[in-house]
């Protein structure tokens, strides 16, 4: 399993074909959907799918569950019956407040006692899709130490900001910049949003290079035929491997030779140069290519 | 194979020196091909006559072996068409010889049911025929030959074919015959050309009667003794398909996508390289992925052979491919080619895939992609029959591919519905497993244990290489443990390899 979130990939949890269907993607996590994709009259059976696809059929990748807002009459139940079967982490949709994540913290700590799992084990992931958390989204990202990542929910944020959806997404952007900044700002990752026209690949390309450009870690995705573009984009390429490599080795030397100056064809390295080159390369690492 | 069954088989007439499988290319042939006889047509001699008039001119008699060929696929009319005539005369006993038969042919059955036909000589069998075969009602098994195997047979006079009636899209009056002009067009007639070589007698039974000699001709006047002319061969839709495009499922894909890394990592994909492609969706766009490789690399493929589709009849029109050799055509893109494209050649399935000859082309291939009804830990393929060992399929070319490849990959989902598809021991052998070296799942890929080379490179990639126990145990973790199949204990059917072995049986159903 690498150590990636190049790719969250949702799968309805009522669907068993696409359960046992999911993992020869290959994404580097699958999110089992217990909210949008579920009526209302199958949460109770998607849950139980779930749990049986994780005890007897787990995926060889991180796996998430999406479980119901916590407003919702489903959310005290999904929660209890899901953090037993030790998923990497629970994705909260419509977080909006700190107090969101606080309040699921202590429920999941709750059951992780109760069922003696490491305590924190289970982590967090928002899904912030509403004006308000947009605004909160540091204070979300930084309300518990299981956060593992936040991103944006973009349909629900555009129907909050009475917003039409264009096709460059141009109208998301400052939210995207925010939520990806608010990330960064408090160590966690950022997670793209979903982009749901799944026919228009040569558009989602487009889209992925922007979130990667935005800074965000991997991107939220609904269709199998996009886990292979985003994988491929947040992949390093030979000729970025190489350049990394040539800047930390370069790196090195200046280290060993106490020289102070480091330099590489004529060019100062400089700190941010060497994060970003060890970055690359743990991903490179990460994807399986040889470094 | 269990001695008993051999020797059981043995006691059949005409049977009596058939051998157990030994092995890929253990059998080795011996002694001459058979002819068909010499004959003589004087000049202005008029070769059309009724279809009634035709049967008692080449006296056709009880017992006899007719054949068909199987290029107008689920079209074809011509069968049901020469049967009732043979029926109506009251001509008991046949043996048909078909290069296969599409569930088109469930029509024929009321001729099994009267006895005008008692005996089988195919490639496939599905539907209704294959329901009579495993109800045990004809006289003795029906064989199953492979394309290449059937071609041998021929030739070598183990299938002696006393009348040969050739659906024929297009003929001139003089008896010259194509498959790529007329409104049945169906493309290359390879699968009929041994039997218009080797037939005592061979009648083209045509729509598409023309009376100036043919530019385009698959098999020649010389072979042709009567031309009947009936107002359709065959039904359009059933003849040629749409054009076979890239798949939309992604679970396709994935496979596809691996197939064509397997050949890249491999280090097939090479300047030359010569390849099939089999004509299911997979196949098709492995070949899809293949291209692209060959687009960014400016790799060329000397040639591809086998089933023509229209992708890869595209690929030969844009210069991917430098030839094709051709037995058979799956749409209408590729009847075009075969008819425009000076670079796609019509081959006979003799030429195609005849062990038996100085050099088949199934031979020239660096890579086999072909698809699979079953696999085993044993790498043991089943085209033939369905999981509960229903006749759903055919041995086609896909023994022939395998073995003549240098690398012959199998495509398959892990399961279909919940059924696993690869199992201990497949349902029926068709083609042996070591003629198989890479099995291709959603799930995983597996590398037959005798091509260690293959498996050095192939590990050390992304992609997800497995042993194919451990892929068997995943596709019994996933649907479970499959209960055996309770066959009858009558063999009904006999799997032929390409050399004439008996590599396995088919079995009655309870």
């Amino acid at each position: 399993m690498n150590s990636l979130y190049r790719t969250m990939f949702f799968v309805p949890g009522n669907d068993p074909k696409k359960i046992i269907g999911a993992e020869i993607y290959r994404p580097d996590c699958i999110i089992y959907d217990l909210e949008d994709s579920v009526s209302i009259f199958e949460k109770d059976s998607a849950r139980i799918l779930v749990k049986y696809a994780l005890q007897y059929n787990r995926p060889d990748c991180r796996v998430g569950i999406r479980i119901n807002q916590a407003d919702s009459p489903y959310y005290g139940d999904d929660v209890s019956s899901m953090v037993p079967l030790q998923p990497d982490f629970l994705r909260l949709p419509k977080a909006e407040t700190a107090e969101d994540i606080k309040k699921l913290d202590v429920l999941i700590t709750e059951i992780e006692e109760k069922h003696a799992i490491e305590i924190g084990a289970v982590k967090i992931v928002a899904s912030i899709e509403t004006a308000l958390g947009v605004v909160n989204s540091y204070k979300i990202a930084s309300a518990s130490k299981r956060m593992l990542a936040i991103g944006l929910g973009a349909e629900d944020f555009r129907t909050d900001m009475r917003m039409e959806r264009s096709e460059d997404a141009s109208e998301i952007l400052f939210a995207r910049n925010l939520i990806s900044l608010n990330a960064h700002a408090t160590g966690i990752m950022a997670m793209d949003y979903v982009y749901s026209n799944i026919k228009n690949i040569e558009g989602f390309r487009a889209d992925v290079k922007l979130g990667k450009q935005l800074g965000y870690t991997g991107k939220s995705v609904v269709h199998p035929n996009q886990i292979g573009v985003v994988h491929e984009l947040y992949t390093p390429t030979i000729k970025e491997i190489e350049s990394a490599k040539e800047i930390l080795n370069a790196y090195e030397d200046a280290l060993k030779n106490a020289s102070g100056v480091t330099s590489l064809n004529g060019k100062m390295i400089d700190k941010p140069m060497v994060t970003r080159a060890m970055s690359i390369l743990s991903y490179a690492k990460a994807a399986g290519m040889e470094v | 194979m269990d001695k008993g069954i051999i020797e059981l088989i043995n006691k059949i007439p005409g049977w009596e020196n058939k051998m157990p499988y030994q092995g890929a290319f253990a059998v080795k042939p011996f002694g001459r091909m058979a002819g068909r006889p010499v004959k003589c047509v004087v000049p202005g001699k008029d070769k059309v006559l009724e279809l009634d008039k035709v049967l008692d001119a080449v006296e056709l008699k009880d017992g006899m072996t007719i054949s068909f060929h199987h290029a107008l696929r689920n079209g074809d009319l011509v069968m049901q068409k020469v049967v009732a005539a043979i029926s109506r005369k009251g001509i008991k006993d046949l043996t048909l010889s078909a290069s296969s038969l599409s569930l088109v042919q469930d029509a024929l059955l009321p001729y099994f049911e009267d006895g005008t036909i008692t005996a089988i000589d195919t490639s496939g069998a599905r539907g209704r025929i294959g329901e009579f075969i495993q109800k045990n009602k004809l006289k003795k098994p029906a064989i199953f030959r492979t394309h290449g195997g059937r071609a041998r047979a021929i030739e070598s006079g183990e299938l002696h074919i006393d009348v040969a009636f050739i659906a024929a899209p297009t003929c001139d009056k003089y008896g010259n015959i194509n498959g790529v002009q007329g409104k049945s067009a169906c493309g290359s007639l390879g699968y009929a050309m041994p039997d218009a070589e080797y037939a005592e007698q061979v009648v083209a039974v045509t729509d598409g009667l023309v009376s100036v000699p043919l530019e385009y001709v698959s098999i020649p006047q010389t072979q042709v003794d009567y031309i009947v002319e009936v107002e359709s061969i065959g039904d359009p839709s059933g003849i040629a398909t749409g054009s076979i495009r890239i798949s939309k499922n992604p679970a396709e894909l994935v496979i596809s996508k691996y197939v064509a890394e397997v050949i890249k990592y491999a280090g097939l994909l090479k300047e030359g390289i010569i390849f099939q492609f089999g004509s299911g969706g997979i196949a098709i766009s492995a070949a899809g992925f293949v291209q692209t490789e060959m687009q960014r690399t400016g790799i060329k493929a000397a040639a591809g052979i086998g089933g023509a589709s229209g992708f890869l009849t595209e690929m030969l029109a844009n210069g991917y491919i430098g030839t094709f050799f051709d037995p058979q055509d799956f749409d209408t893109k590729a009847i075009e080619s075969l008819y425009f494209n000076s670079r796609h050649h019509e081959i006979s399935a003799s030429a195609y895939a005849n062990p038996f000859s100085a050099n088949p082309y199934v031979n020239l291939l660096d890579v086999a992609v072909l698809s699979a009804t079953e696999v085993d830990i044993n790498f043991n393929v089943n085209v033939l029959t369905d999981s509960y060992g229903k006749l759903i399929g055919a041995p086609g070319g896909h023994p022939d591919a395998a073995a003549g490849a240098e690398v012959t990959i199998v495509a398959l989902p892990l399961l279909r519905g919940r059924l696993p598809m690869l199992l201990e021991k497949v349902q029926t052998v068709v083609t042996p497993g070591e003629t198989v070296d890479v099995l291709v799942t959603d799930y995983g890929i597996a590398i037959n244990p005798k091509r260690l080379d293959l498996y050095e490179i192939l590990q050390k990639t992304s992609l997800p290489v497995m042993t194919v126990e451990e892929l068997h145990q995943k596709a019994q973790k996933l649907a479970g443990v499959a209960e055996k199949t309770i066959l009858g204990d009558r063999v009904c059917g006999l799997v032929e390899y390409r050399d004439g072995t008996i590599i396995d049986v088919v079995y009655d159903l309870p």
